[in-house]
């Protein structure tokens, strides 16, 4: 499988790889895929008092462009506020790496990732 | 010094052993002459060539030279024992037997019987990859022509009870055929014991070249066959084609230096896999597919828990293994093999196949048990499921979002 150059950086070079813990009040986990598929992301994002993201961490258990995906998506939320986050687009993250059409579904997960991460942080801070 | 990247592939094919290209290359220029021609010297130093190889061959395995049958592969020799003893013997009955773990070559080739109307029983095997004589046993019926049985098991390397399934065979009157592409240099294999019709063999598993193999058709008592192809009568009429002088040379030197040498390269090996083994098996979470007694000491099967299969091929590109991967990720097919055993497809784990051979070195394996170690470390740092292991968590109790 011929991966692009973008995919195989951030697979040698993963950027924020890590965990913050779950029970902070600022902290938004996110967890989509299933071992069964052949694809598990965990994002967690952490926000600052103004809504915006301050931080982010992310696991992964899947191939090499689920890791280059998720690993992406981290630096992009950042700096961003949550509901700007929820903006990006797998389409945006498959460009960005030149996935293949059989690695669309990376893509797809790690949009899922963020969405999952952001419903978490706003259920903590409903009402 | 080290060439990367290190093979550890020698269950896929090996290498010419440089002895056997020597003894190849005189057949392709100066004794250039068809084996078939009767009438001038290019052909009778031809024909003497591939007598002697045949006796090479023969030997290695201690049947007659007159039992061996050249063909261009296992594949062929599969082919031609399967349907030609299905075909041949049809009148007697339409059942036929193999094992879910045997190679394509044969599953295929049982596949196309079906097609024509035979019938066929896949058996399944233990957890630890051998048939259970009982079973097979309780598959036989009245009207069982034939029954094949892989001697060594490409993917995980476990030696089938072959003496044991021969006697309950002849017992029976059924034809037995065994694939032994994995097993000629590794395992004894002694025709006049073991009580097997047909066997098939192939050069390029063994330090031989590609494009040839043969088949083993026993003499007393006889197995009877139908031709797959035809055209000039050679080797009896069992397999017309001219016949490839070079490449039986080069597998009839192949097969002497392995009836020779065996017995002290397969100590090597088995040093080599204990030591591998010994090394990855510090990492957490791995467990070995396949019997380790029942097994050649070539192939180790290996399952690391909690990494999936694509991204550790890519870690581990620096040495070249094969995957028998048992996850579901879009461009890897899970091995039927390892589904066979009953493994667990919900603990997600990848499998590597490391087979070890004649040019193996002890600071190449050192080498590889130092980059599993790095390796399967970075992917399960990167790994939630790792993360949720080391907490406590049961992963078959998750809840998985499904997409």
């Amino acid at each position: 499988m011929a991966y692009s150059e973008k995919v195989l950086d951030h697979y040698e070079n993963p950027r924020n790889v890590g965990a913050f813990s779950k029970d902070d009040d600022g902290v938004g986990t996110g967890m989509v895929g299933a071992p069964a598929c052949g694809d598990v992301m965990k994002l967690q994002i952490k926000v600052g008092k103004d809504g915006v993201i301050e931080d982010a961490k992310f696991k992964t258990y899947g191939c090499g462009s689920a890791i280059a995906s998720s690993s992406l998506v981290t630096e992009w939320v950042k700096g961003k506020t949550v509901e700007q986050a929820l903006e990006i687009k797998n389409t945006q993250i498959a460009e960005e790496l030149a996935l293949p059409p059989v690695k669309i579904h990376c893509s797809i997960l790690a949009e899922d990732a963020i969405k999952a991460a952001v419903a978490d942080y706003k259920k903590k801070h409903e009402g | 010094m080290l060439k990367f990247p290190i093979y550890l592939d020698y269950s896929a094919t090996t290498p010419v052993d440089p002895r056997v290209a020597q003894a190849m290359i005189p057949w392709l220029t100066e004794h250039f002459g068809n084996p078939a021609s009767r009438s001038h010297a290019y052909g009778w130093e031809a024909e003497k060539a591939v007598e002697d190889a045949r006796e090479q061959v023969a030997a290695l395995v201690n049947a007659d030279p007159k039992e061996i049958v050249w063909t261009s592969g296992a594949t062929e020799s599969n082919n031609l024992a399967i349907k030609g003893a299905a075909q041949f013997y049809k009148g007697k009955g339409k059942h036929i037997i193999t094992v879910k773990t045997e190679h394509k070559a044969v599953l295929d080739t049982f596949r196309e019987l079906e097609r024509q109307g035979f019938e066929a029983t896949y058996l399944d095997v233990q957890e630890n990859g051998l048939i259970d004589l009982a079973a097979f046993k309780d598959a036989l019926r009245p009207d069982t022509i034939l029954v094949s049985v892989m001697f060594v098991n490409n993917e995980i390397g476990v030696i089938q009870p072959i003496a044991e399934i021969g006697e309950i065979c002849r017992e029976k009157g059924i034809t037995f055929h065994v694939d032994a592409a994995q097993a000629t240099g590794k395992v004894e294999i002694d025709l006049q014991k073991l009580k097997v019709d047909l066997m098939s063999f192939s050069a390029h598993k063994t330090y031989g070249p590609k494009g040839i193999g043969a088949l083993y058709v026993r003499r007393k008592p006889r197995a009877r066959l139908e031709a797959q192809m035809h055209g000039g009568g050679h080797e009896r009429g069992l397999r017309s084609g001219t016949l490839a002088t070079h490449q039986i040379v080069g597998m009839g030197e192949a097969f002497r230096i392995a009836r020779e040498e065996m017995a002290v390269e397969n100590e090597r090996v088995r040093m080599l896999r204990d030591r591998l083994l010994k090394g990855l098996q510090d990492i957490e979470a791995t467990y070995v597919n396949g019997d380790l007694e029942q097994r050649v000491p070539h192939n180790l099967n290996i399952s690391f828990a909690y990494v999936e299969g694509e991204s550790m091929i890519m870690a581990v590109k620096d040495i070249a293994v094969s995957s028998g991967s048992a996850c579901t990720s879009a461009s890897l097919e899970p091995s039927y093999v390892l589904r066979a055993l009953g493994r667990n497809d919900e603990l997600a784990h990848s499998s590597i196949r490391f087979s070890i051979g004649r040019f193996t070195t002890e600071e190449e394996i050192d080498y590889t048990i130092d980059l599993m170690h790095k390796k399967i470390g970075k992917l399960r740092e990167l790994s939630p499921l790792w993360e949720m292991v080391q907490e406590g968590v049961d992963l078959n109790t998750v809840q998985w979002a499904a997409h």
